[in-house]
């Protein structure tokens, strides 16, 4: 444990593995500007088609839906946004959660009720897609 | 961290006068959250659709009064909004528009756009 200094209480394996008190490095950061990517063109498809089928009746949503490319992007974009929604309220929750019990517990709840959401809208997609 | 600490917090804003690309950002998670919390309507919807043309009526039908549409509306704004936002950030981790007129101007270009794609995407949904 000897610094140049002298005065540095971080030893020389901690300043090599750049790692502040958070213990991870940079896959969350990273996680969230992938996912941040990939919702450009599937945000823009989604609110364009969306916005094209206002006021249509059952079956042409329906139909909509049941085409292979609809029905593949649409579950692309509900995983990837839940993932972005939870790396972003990750984050709101670590800023402003100053207890950490607390905020451990809604990182989890968030994380949990992410994955109950977008499997729902997913089985919702497939049976649609599926269920002729 | 305990809440006796008398160490400042974050956010620690009391300090800062307020600047446009403060609020920007402000906005920028505010949106994320309101998108979070839109997630469960897409959920509704999208189960709504799955289960079947009479329980997809009642959710077009909410959807369809005043406050429905508000809150579409608000809903379409947010997500332009923050995916403006959002490749703004992406431009400044890269490095660029990180200049005093690179934020302000790159700060007018996506609240222009983000005005601009909701009401591109209102007339569509008008004369669909």
């Amino acid at each position: 444990m000897s610094s140049k200094q002298g005065t540095s209480l971080v030893t020389d394996l901690a300043r090599a593995r750049g790692l502040g008190a958070s213990h991870t490095g940079t896959e969350h950061w990273w996680e969230q500007r992938l996912t941040s990517i990939a919702l450009v063109p599937l945000t823009l498809w989604f609110i364009f088609s969306i916005a094209s089928l206002a006021g249509a009746d059952y079956a042409t949503v329906k139909a909509w839906l049941q085409q292979p490319l609809s029905a593949t992007l649409a579950i692309i974009l509900v995983a990837v946004t839940f993932h972005h929604a939870v790396s972003g309220m990750e984050v709101i929750f670590e800023d402003y959660i100053h207890t950490k019990c607390a905020k451990l517990t809604a990182i989890i709840a968030i994380k949990f009720v992410a994955v109950l959401g977008a499997v729902i809208c997913i089985l919702s997609v497939l049976k649609l897609a599926l269920g002729g | 961290m305990s809440n006796s600490s008398s160490r400042p917090l974050s956010p620690f804003l009391s300090v800062y006068k307020l600047e446009p690309s403060m609020v920007m950002s402000g906005l920028h998670r505010i949106t994320g959250f309101a998108l979070t919390i839109g997630l469960v309507l897409l959920t509704w919807w999208l189960v709504a659709a799955a289960a079947g043309p009479d329980y997809f009526a009642v959710i077009q039908g909410l959807l369809g009064t005043w406050i429905g549409k508000l809150a579409l509306f608000g809903w379409t704004f947010s997500i332009f909004y923050h995916l403006g936002t959002g490749l703004r950030h992406l431009a400044f981790d890269t490095g660029r528009c990180l200049s005093k007129e690179g934020i302000v101007s790159s700060g007018w270009t996506v609240v222009v756009a983000a005005v601009g794609l909701t009401i591109v995407a209102w007339i569509i949904a008008f004369i669909a």
